[in-house]
Order: C-alpha cells, then sequence, then structure tokens
C-alpha cells in the first residue's frame, strides 16, 4: 500500500486523539515515579544520618525539616539508644516507595492499555465504514499488520521508552541534587563516567540495531522455509526433494545461527566495558571517598550513601542510551495508522431519505467504470416490477455483480451515469444504512463470521427467537443438516470450528439473509454450490414464504432462471436479451443456446470435441 | 485442522534426560558458562568486603597505608569478572543457538521420513509450532535459565556464608526475612503466569476480531452490522484492557513485596546491626549492602523454576515429534541396498519402467475406519493415462497417494515393473515419479531454483525446452530478471495460471516416468486455460499417468477413467462404455459438459 505524505499536523492530533483518557494517568504515573525515585534517594540519607549524627555521634550537615524530625523523635542521643525508630523511618520510606512503585505500575498499564483499546477502537470502527472500495484496494494481511504491530510499536512507545526515559531522568537528576547537597568533589567524580555511558550506549544500540533487524529477517526466512516445506510437503515427497530440502534448511538455520554468534560477539564486549565502566566508577568512589574521609572532608556515613546512589544509577545510566536509540522506530508506525485513519468513510450524500424500498427497481442508463479502469457497465437501462423476480444471465466480467453492488451502494454511482431508482426514489439520495437494511443479499463466496451457527444466522438481531432462526434455517434447506450436527445450532463455525462444505455454508448465508425479511433480496450466484434438487427446494420456500419481495437471482442454471417474471442476459456489460423464459428461449440468442445446451443430454447435444 | 489432541505423556525431571543428549556438543561451552556464572557471583559477593575493607581500614584508621595495593587488586577482580563474564556470554549464547540450531535440524530432518498420516493429523501451524519455537525455548532453558539460576544461587549462598563468618546472630536475622520473599514471590508469579497467558489468549482473539472485521468487510455492509461487530470488538478489547490492568496490579504487588523484603532487611541490619557501626562501619555498610541485594536472586531463582515448569511441554511436544515413527517406512535390506531418502545409493537402482499394478489391494487410511479399497486390481502398463473422476471431497486422491507410496495398501500389493513397491526405497519411487498439484506449490527463491526443484542437474537449454513445451517462455519473457526473477514467499508473485504452467514445467524437468497430477479447478483467463490444457496433452504423453481429471478432454481421451463416489471407485473404463452405461459418470459428465459449454456460451 502506497504512503501518500502525511501532514504532520495531522499525526500530532491524531495521537492526542488516541491519547485521550490517558494523558492524565500518565501524568499520574510520571509522579509516582518521581515519588519512587524520591524514596531510592532518601533510604540512604537515612543510613547516613543514623551513621554518622545518631551512631557515629557527628555533626553532619542535614536538611532544616531533618533536624526538626529528628528533634521531635527526641534527639540524635535518643535516637542512638533507640535505633529502632531509625529503623521504622526506613520502613516508612520503603512503604513510600512501595506505594509509589505500585501506582506508578498500575497507572503507567492502565495509561497504555486505554492508549491501546481507544487506537484499536477508532481503528476498527473506521475501517468498518471505510468504502467498499477502499477495502478492495488494500491488502488484509497489510491492514491486520498495521493494526496490530504498529499499534503495539506506538504502545511501547508511548507506554515504555517514553515514561522509562522519563523515571530515568528524573532519577539521575535527583540523585545528583542528593549528591552534591554531600560532597560536590566527590558528585564530579562520580558521575565522570556517566555521559559516556550513556552516548556508548546510544551509539552502540543505533549500530547493532541493523544487526539484530539482520537476524529477525533470516529467522523469518528460516520459519517460512518450514512453513513452505509443510505446506508443500506432497510436492517435496513426490519430488523426491527430502535431501535437498534438509540441506537448505540445514544452510539457513547455520547462517542464521551464524549471524546471532557473530551478534554475541560485539554484544558481549559490551556489556565487558560496561561491566569495567561501572566498577571503575564504584571504585573511583571508594577511592576518593576514602582519602576525603580521611582528610575530614566528609563523613563515613556520607561516604556509604555515595556508594549507594552509585549503584542505584548504574542500570538506568546503561538503559537510556538504548531508550534512546530505539525512539525512532516510532514515527513510522505512527505514520501507517494515520495512513488508515485518514482516509475518507462512507459519507451520508443526497437527501438521506428512508424512503419505502418496496417499489420498482429502475435502472436508467446506468454505465460503470473502476477507477478509469474500462466500462464494466455499459447503457444498462430496466424496470423490475415490485413483488416480481428478476434472473440475470452472464459470464465472468459481464458486471451482473457490478450491477448489484451498485445497487447496494457498495460502488457509489458518480452522477451523470446514469440513475438507480427504488419507487421512484434516486438510490443517492436514500440513506445507506437504510438502503442495505432492506436489501438482502447472498454471494458466491458467503462470507460466516467465526461463532456458532445460531449467532451466525441471527447476527442482525441478537434476540432473534430461536424459531425464528430455525424457520431461516428450513427455508434454506439448512434446518436438518444443522440438527445433524453433534452440537446443533451451537456449532461453531470458521477457523477454530467445523469447516462448512461450499452449499453449506451458502445455505447459511442465505437463513441469515432470509431473517432480515428484506422487500429486496439479491441472490448472487449464491445457489452453485448446491445442488439442483436443494436449489429448487430453496426457491419453492421463497416464493411461499417471500412472495412480496422483489427477489433477483444471479445464476447459470437455466432451471433457476426459468421461474423469474423477467431475465436479463448481460453480454460485457449491455444488456443483450431482456424477456421471460418462454421470450428467450426461442429468441435465438444466447439463451436459447444456453437452454438448448442445458435441456439436452451430452450424447445428442454434440459432445465437445 | 487442529493438533491431534492425545494426552502428552508426563515426562520425569521435567524431560531434561530427553535434552542431555543435545548438550553434548557443548560440554565445554556449558562448563565455561557455568564455571563463568560461579567466579561471576563470586565477584558480586566479594565487592561488599572490598568496600568493608575501605571503611574498616581506610577510613575508620584514617591512613592512606596500602591503597596503591587495595586498588590494584580492585582493578584486577573488576578486570577478571568482566573477562569472566565475556565468555559465559558468548559460551551461553553458544549452547543457546547451538542447541536451538540442533534440535531445530533434527525435529526438521525427522519431519521429511513422517508419513501423511501424520500430517493429515496435525495441522501446519501446530508442526511449525514445534519446530520454530519449541526448540527456541529449550535453547533457552539450558543457556540462559541455567546460567542466571548459578550464578544468582551463588551470590545468596556466598553473601550467608560470608556474613555467617562476620557476625552469626545478625546474619541469621537477615536471613530470615528471605523465605518470607520467595514464598510470596512463589504465589504472584503462578498467577501471573495465568494472566500473562489470557492475556496472550485475548490478543489473538483481537488479532481474529481485525482479521474478520477486514476481511468480512463487504459483509459486514451488506448486513449493516457494524455496529455490532463494533460492539463485539469493544467488548474484547475492554476486557483485554481489564486484564492487563489486572496484570499490572499483580505486577505492581509484587515489585512492592520485592522491594518492601529488602527494606525489611536493611531496617533489620540497622535496628540490631546499628551497634557495629560504632566500631566496624565496614562491616554494618557490607550487611547492608547483602541485605538489599539478597532479595532479587530470589525471583531470578523462582523464574527460573517456573521457566523450567513452562518448557517441560515444550520438551514433551517435541519429543513426541522426534519420536514419531512413520508409518511408510522402508526395510532395514532396503535400505542397506538402495539407501534412505537422504544417503541414496544410487547405483544399486534399477530403471523405473512405469508398469504400475494393483494385485488385490485393499486399503483404509490409517486415522479413517471405512474401508475404500477391497480387493482392488487393476493394471496400468506403461503409458497408459489414467483419469480419475468423481466430486469434490469424493476420494480422487487416494489412488494417487497409494500409487506414490504416500500410504501402502492395508492388504495387497502395489506393483511397480512387476515387483512389490515395498521392495525398493521410497526415494527411488519418488525419483520417477512428476507431481502437479491442483493450487499449484511453488517454494520462495528464484524461478530457476523452482524449476531444478526435481533434477538440480538440468541445464538451461534443458529449461527452456521444458518452458517451451508447456508454452510457459511467455511467463518468463516477461519477468525483469528472467529465470532469476525471486518468485516471492509461495510463488506470490505470480499470478495462478503462470504458477500452474511453471510447475508443469517443473514436472517435466525431472522426466518422471510416471506423472500425478491434479488437474486445477480455480478459474484462469481463457487463453491461460488452452495454454494449460495443451500442456497437460503435451506432458502426459509418453508416460504412465494418473489425471485427476476436471476437464472434460483430458476425461474423453484418457485409456482408463475410475469414477470414484464416497471413497469407492464405483465405475471403471473407457468413457465411450461408461457413457453408455448411463451411470454416476454420465451424470457427472453432463453436468460438467454443460457447465462448460455454458461459460463457453457466455463469454
Amino acid at each position: 500500500m502506497e504512503n501518500t505524505k502525511i501532514p504532520k499536523e495531522y499525526k500530532r492530533q491524531l495521537l492526542w486523539r488516541f491519547l485521550r483518557g490517558s494523558k492524565a494517568l500518565f501524568v499520574l504515573s510520571m509522579l509516582c515515579a518521581a515519588l519512587s525515585a524520591l524514596a531510592d534517594m532518601l533510604s540512604p540519607q537515612i543510613i547516613r544520618v543514623a551513621v554518622d549524627n545518631v551512631l557515629g555521634g557527628k555533626e553532619a550537615q542535614i536538611p532544616a525539616i531533618a533536624l526538626r524530625l529528628v528533634e521531635r523523635a527526641g534527639g540524635f542521643a535518643y535516637l542512638a539508644e533507640h535505633i529502632w525508630i531509625m529503623a521504622v523511618a526506613l520502613l516508612a520510606v520503603a512503604l513510600l516507595k512501595a506505594l509509589s512503585v505500585f501506582g506508578f505500575n498500575v497507572a503507567k498499564t492502565t495509561a497504555a492499555e486505554t492508549l491501546v483499546k481507544t487506537m484499536r477502537d477508532s481503528l476498527f470502527a473506521h475501517i468498518e465504514r471505510l468504502p467498499f472500495a477502499w477495502h478492495m484496494k488494500h491488502h488484509t494481511g497489510d491492514i491486520i499488520q498495521r493494526c496490530t504491530s504498529d499499534i503495539d510499536t506506538m504502545k511501547n512507545f508511548v507506554a515504555e521508552q517514553m515514561t522509562n526515559i522519563i523515571r530515568i531522568v528524573i532519577l539521575l537528576v535527583l540523585s545528583l541534587g542528593f549528591m552534591l547537597s554531600m560532597s560536590w568533589k566527590l558528585t564530579i567524580i562520580a558521575v565522570l563516567p556517566v555521559p559516556y555511558i550513556i552516548i556508548r550506549s546510544f551509539h552502540f544500540h543505533r549500530r547493532i540495531g541493523e544487526a539484530f533487524l539482520k537476524c529477525d529477517e533470516n529467522e523469518g526466512i528460516l520459519s517460512s522455509m518450514a512453513q513452505e516445506n509443510l505446506t508443500g510437503v506432497r510436492v517435496v515427497r513426490a519430488f523426491g526433494a527430502e535431501r535437498s530440502e534438509r540441506d537448505r534448511f540445514f544452510r539457513q538455520n547455520e547462517y542464521y545461527t551464524g549471524l546471532w554468534m557473530k551478534l554475541a560477539r560485539p554484544l558481549a564486549q559490551f556489556w565487558t566495558v560496561s561491566d569495567i565502566l561501572s566498577g571503575i566508577q564504584i571504585l573511583l568512589i571508594v577511592i576518593f571517598g576514602s582519602v576525603f574521609c580521611i582528610r575530614g572532608e566528609m563523613l563515613p556515613g556520607a561516604y556509604i550513601a555515595f556508594l549507594s546512589y552509585g549503584a542505584i544509577m548504574t542500570w538506568p545510566v546503561r538503559m537510556l542510551g538504548r531508550m534512546i536509540s530505539e525512539m525512532s522506530k516510532a514515527g513510522v508506525s505512527v505514520e501507517r495508522i494515520a495512513y488508515i485513519m485518514m482516509a475518507e468513510e462512507e459519507k451520508a450524500t443526497g437527501k438521506a431519505l428512508q424512503a419505502p424500498m418496496d417499489g420498482d427497481i429502475v435502472f436508467d442508463h446506468v454505465s460503470y467504470a473502476y477507477d478509469n479502469g474500462p466500462e464494466i457497465l455499459h447503457d444498462v437501462s430496466f424496470t423490475m416490477k415490485a413483488g416480481t423476480t428478476l434472473g440475470i444471465l452472464g459470464g465472468t466480467g459481464s458486471g451482473k455483480s457490478t450491477m448489484m453492488l451498485l445497487l447496494d451502494k457498495l460502488y457509489e454511482l458518480p452522477e451523470g451515469c446514469g440513475t438507480i431508482s427504488i419507487g421512484g426514489t434516486d438510490i443517492r439520495d436514500i440513506e445507506t444504512p437504510w438502503l442495505r437494511h432492506n436489501i438482502g443479499m447472498v454471494l458466491q463466496e458467503p462470507y460466516l463470521f467465526s461463532r456458532t451457527l445460531k449467532e451466525n444466522i441471527a447476527i442482525t438481531n441478537e434476540q432473534m427467537p430461536m424459531e425464528e432462526i430455525r424457520e431461516a434455517a428450513r427455508a434454506a434447506c439448512l434446518d436438518e443438516t444443522i440438527q445433524s450436527f453433534s452440537k446443533g445450532y451451537e456449532t461453531f463455525v470458521g477457523e477454530r470450528g467445523v469447516t462448512l462444505s461450499g452449499g453449506q455454508k451458502q445455505r447459511a448465508a442465505i437463513a441469515r439473509m432470509l431473517t432480515q425479511n428484506t422487500p429486496i433480496m439479491i441472490f448472487d450466484d449464491s445457489l452453485s454450490a448446491v445442488d439442483t434438487e436443494t436449489d429448487a427446494k430453496i426457491r419453492a420456500a421463497l416464493e411461499r414464504r417471500f412472495g412480496s419481495a422483489s427477489i433477483i437471482l444471479i445464476s447459470h442454471r437455466i432451471t433457476t432462471l426459468s421461474k423469474a417474471d423477467q431475465i436479463l442476459v448481460l453480454d460485457k456489460g449491455r444488456i443483450a436479451e431482456c424477456g421471460s423464459h418462454e421470450e428467450l428461449r426461442c429468441g435465438g440468442g444466447i439463451y436459447q443456446q444456453i437452454c438448448e445446451i442445458q435441456s439436452s443430454s451430452a450424447e445428442e447435444g454434440g459432445v465437445p470435441a | 485442522m487442529k493438533g491431534k489432541q492425545t494426552p502428552t505423556k508426563k515426562l520425569p525431571f521435567f524431560g531434561i534426560g530427553k535434552i542431555l543428549p543435545y548438550l553434548k556438543n557443548y560440554k565445554k561451552a556449558m562448563a565455561i558458562m557455568i564455571l563463568g556464572s560461579v567466579i561471576g557471583s563470586v565477584y558480586d559477593v566479594v565487592i561488599p568486603v572490598f568496600q568493608r575493607y575501605a571503611l574498616n581500614h581506610f577510613i575508620t584508621l584514617g591512613t592512606l597505608e596500602g591503597l596503591p595495593l587495595y586498588i590494584l587488586l580492585y582493578l584486577a577482580a573488576i578486570l577478571l569478572a568482566a573477562l569472566v563474564n565475556y565468555a559465559a556470554a558468548l559460551m551461553g549464547t553458544k549452547v543457546e543457538v547451538g542447541v536451538d540450531k540442533d534440535l531445530r535440524n533434527d525435529a526438521f530432518a525427522h519431519l521429511q521420513t513422517l508419513s501423511f498420516s501424520y500430517f493429515n493429523q496435525n495441522s501446519v501451524g501446530y508442526i511449525h509450532a514445534r519446530v520454530m519455537s519449541d526448540t527456541g525455548r529449550i535453547g533457552q532453558l539450558v543457556s540462559w535459565t541455567v546460567l542466571d539460576s548459578i550464578w544468582q544461587l551463588g551470590y545468596v549462598i556466598g553473601a550467608v556464608v560470608v556474613m555467617f563468618s562476620i557476625n552469626a546472630r545478625l546474619a541469621a536475622l537477615v536471613v530470615a526475612v528471605l523465605p518470607l520473599a520467595v514464598l510470596f514471590y512463589a504465589i504472584f508469579q503462578g498467577r501471573l503466569t495465568r494472566v500473562n497467558r489470557e492475556i496472550r489468549e485475548l490478543n489473538s482473539q483481537i488479532t481474529g476480531d481485525f482479521n474478520e472485521g477486514i476481511t468480512g468487510a463487504r459483509t459486514v455492509k451488506t448486513l449493516v452490522i457494524e455496529n455490532t461487530m463494533e460492539k463485539t470488538f469493544v467488548a474484547d478489547t475492554a476486557r483485554m484492557r481489564r486484564k492487563a490492568i489486572q496484570g499490572a496490579r499483580l505486577r505492581g504487588l509484587f515489585a512492592v513485596t520485592m522491594n518492601f523484603a529488602s527494606s525489611l532487611a536493611l531496617a533489620v541490619v540497622l535496628w540490631k546491626g546499628g551497634y557495629i557501626a560504632k566500631t566496624q562501619i565496614g562491616t554494618f555498610s557490607l550487611f547492608m549492602s547483602y541485605a538489599q541485594g539478597m532479595m532479587e536472586p530470589v525471583r531470578w531463582v523462582v523464574d527460573a523454576i517456573s521457566d523450567l515448569i513452562t518448557t517441560q511441554v515444550n520438551i514433551e511436544r517435541l519429543t513426541r515429534l522426534l519420536e514419531t515413527e512413520p508409518d511408510v517406512k522402508d526395510s532395514p535390506e532396503v535400505v542397506a541396498r538402495y539407501g534412505d531418502s537422504f544417503e541414496p545409493k544410487k547405483e544399486n537402482w534399477e530403471e523405473l519402467r512405469g508398469d504400475i499394478e494393483f494385485e488385490d489391494v485393499s486399503f483404509r487410511y490409517p486415522d479413517g475406519d471405512e474401508t475404500i479399497l477391497e480387493h482392488f486390481n487393476l493394471k496400468i502398463p506403461f503409458g497408459t493415462n489414467v483419469a480419475i473422476v468423481g466430486e469434490t471431497g469424493a476420494g480422487k486422491s487416494t489412488l494417487a497417494n497409494l500409487i506414490c507410496r504416500f500410504y501402502e495398501p492395508t492388504a495387497g500389493r502395489l506393483l511397480i515393473d512387476g515387483r512389490d513397491a515395498r521392495e525398493r526405497s521410497q526415494l527411488w519411487l519418488h525419483s520417477a515419479i512428476g507431481y502437479v498439484l491442483q493450487t499449484p506449490h511453488l517454494f520462495s527463491g528464484s524461478v530457476r531454483e523452482n524449476l531444478l526443484y526435481g533434477n538440480p542437474k538440468a541445464t538451461d537449454e534443458d529449461i527452456a525446452r521444458a518452458l517451451k513445451l508447456v508454452s510457459a517462455e511467455g511467463v518468463i519473457e516477461k519477468l525483469e530478471k528472467g529465470l532469476d526473477t525471486d518468485v516471492g514467499e509461495g510463488g506470490d508473485m505470480l499470478s495462478t495460471g503462470e504458477k500452474q504452467l511453471l510447475s508443469f514445467a517443473r514436472a517435466i524437468l525431472a522426466e518422471p516416468k510416471i506423472l500425478v497430477l491434479d488437474e486445477a479447478t480455480a478459474s484462469v483467463d481463457t487463453i491461460t486455460e488452452q495454454k494449460i490444457q495443451a500442456a497437460i496433452d503435451t506432458i502426459i504423453h509418453g508416460r504412465t499417468s494418473i489425471v485427476i481429471a476436471h476437464r472434460l478432454s483430458t476425461v474423453r481421451n484418457a485409456d482408463v477413467i475410475l469414477v470414484v463416489r464416497d471413497g469407492k471407485i464405483i465405475e471403471q473404463g473407457r468413457h465411450e462404455e461408461l457413457m453408455r452405461a448411463r451411470g454416476h459418470y454420465y451424470r457427472l459428465y453432463t453436468r460438467q459438459y454443460e457447465d462448460e459449454a455454458t461459460s463457453a456460451a457466455l463469454a
């Protein structure tokens, strides 16, 4: 699917729209992150005070608030006697940390899941309302990819990368503040390697990203090799290609494994150097901390606190570079989702009337071509009286299906290409949902949803009484078949259920359509997979129960068509013949020819050469 | 089709026994990896000891004496640990991808020998997951899970030992917090695993919803059920959101307990060990480090145990695949003389003439209970053209399956050139068979690679001749890079008709004596249709051919027509005879004739 340039402004707006309902939660999660970072900072401080002021009996610098708290508790001397109070303080901070970590986790996930839900729901609703023509133009696989993995990428970007980066930055800033308050000299020494570690990690991950991608691609190749071997097992065996298949797979497996091994080296190197850097960072604190302590510039408690901060910083610093290097991936995904969201939904045109739908159907000089393609329909005009049956006969590409798509407004008939009207109202002026509500259509290859048969038949009305469902199934000659399934109407169909034959599917689709009780019914070659007898039975049931409906039958079978009040023969987008079976049977045209083919046995009718 | 639901038998010791042979090749790597993790954990234990020394010695005594040596030792420790780490990481990767690779290779190679009944009973998706993901899980288990758990366990043990040797009373208090953490974590872990599984299931449900909403778009529109579909979808996404938040709450709670356990241990040190700080501040700091550091390993170890339990399923499923015996198997004598599918002894192969005979053959599918053939006799001398006709799903491919020895008769014999097919190897037979599927199956790769599939030695001239024979030169000419054009996955870059023609050329290049052909029913344009028809006429000439026929001309000219209904052969004979009999064939033929003539008249 080609990507037209999507304006930046639109992408921003879209992101903003998706974030509705989750922005506040994201802010909350950041607040929790800040609190938890603060708690991380506080517990080394408590230890410091315990070591220096309380137990060491020295007068270390502590902030006024802390001093007031200490005085409340009875002063340093009292605390030295009752050291458990300090332990409780430690637990209080731990509680703060626990609550904020919990809050962070829950708020972040709630925000992320809300965001994902908003994105998915908007996409789904939007896709369902995109015009049929749009669906015809785009690959299913590609759209699904956008709806799944691109959404995941965006979620990761907002919920993981963004939040983590912010969290790490908060943590670093706070550590820096607390360390500076104790000793600016040691702080400088302690954070000396930090910028280098971040930049190094950023560059490394940016570079190694390609290698990871290559690994993924090659895993994909290996995976589809296995897939193809399994789906093509007949070809493999019949050509005796087991050995070459095996060798090919072994080769690719070897290559793919080799890629990982090749990747393992720089990765291990990176981590090793990182380990050394972190080790040296701590060692620097140990050496200079000791020196400063001996010189009396620092107290042991502060020194221990420095070690704690050093340890707290190690991981976040390493992650930061990687996080930043992975940020660019999300941009592409936003673009790909925006492409779908920018497509225009089906819109109400004309007067959007809810006109009566039980009138005559009139095609008046209708011509149609898809998107600058060759003309599919050429100047088609006919009138179908209300309540009658119209038969249509035509080959592939004769335009018969297009006619039905136009009637159901799945394709919009442009102005100036003639008109289609129902009961005298131009369908352009009829509200689309209303129109479709009143036209029942069964396609040649009908689509059933992965639900139970009952739910499939009653899909237009969940509250449909069982009797009505069975009634429709009976008319479609499906009731008996369904009863023969062990789970009856509760039988699950589709991917995760039983596989129905083509004829069963067609009949299920017919039953589904019949429950709608529409004044107009279209059978687009939808009896092709059922045998002639069932075909006749279904038509008889239609006649009996839906006598007042206007019925359009598209078929190749003369027996199916012959009872129609009017039959159209379409040839390359034009009406070649039009009349009743009696008239056309001897009309000397295509219809007569086909009548003869189908009524004569093969022996008499000239066996094909 | 779903994976066959036979209950997996529980393997003892988490199925590790089945994996051990695969570790043999990586003994050295495993040893280095394990040694590395032990040294790594020692380093983690030693660093607080170094720091203790700095506090107790330099700072408390106020002297820098011995600092250079101290720095040297500290640096040496850092470097040694880093080097060991490096080696362990490399070896870990080696074990992981190596075991993964070997398992995958074995599984794949074994699949090449398994019989068709296996492929009929297990879906492609199921088998594919065994080859591609079970192997990966097992690879991870024997590398990183082992490495991590030894490392973490080593740290805990080391820390406990050091603490006890310094101050047993305080050590005991700190260690008392451990079981608490283990208990909490084990509880959360189980629930978290369950929630995670539910989340994965919901996720695939939502993908399915998308799939349905997109592929079923036309139906949705004609039924005007956009709102119903949306409602279902929103309900699913809402469930997903709820579950995910539930998972987050669990994870949150879990993080809380872990954090709290650390702090509790720390508080214990401060409360009961605070007095130490007065004299030995370094010892105090050491206890603090251990108290804080000991809770994290608990998580790793519990995770490793849960990994082991979940991977057991992977091991069991993969083992079952590897231990499945093929139904059709060459006898040891045959293998000794003719070789197997991978190492054929072509020098011993007799030339295959192409006479086929069913001699009193009875047949039942291994997974079915209906006897399909009973005492069936049929001679198909070289050059005969057999057509098999019948409705979709009537069981037309059974005879082809038997001739290709994809299945073997339950009773009676299938004779190839007058000898029981079982007396020669499968590969010997398959090397003389050309097979064209109804839905042509091409492999990703270039056109040339696909054409050479059945005969890697064919020259460009051979290819050109074969293409010409089936009138497929036009297909190649249209392609930008000619024979070297990539056909895409499953040949997706080509149209069905083009794929069909190429698969004919591929069959011809294999110079088969026997040709099995499943005619396509898919609609292609008239010109391609004619080309395909002509191609079929050409390639069946001068070979024994078994055609699962849909085209009238193929049927009419066949030497023998077998009419199949409900899996059984009900009529047999030449076209004229069968027409005169006015039986099932007559009806099938008439209807098809009508269909074809109607389409022709409408075209």
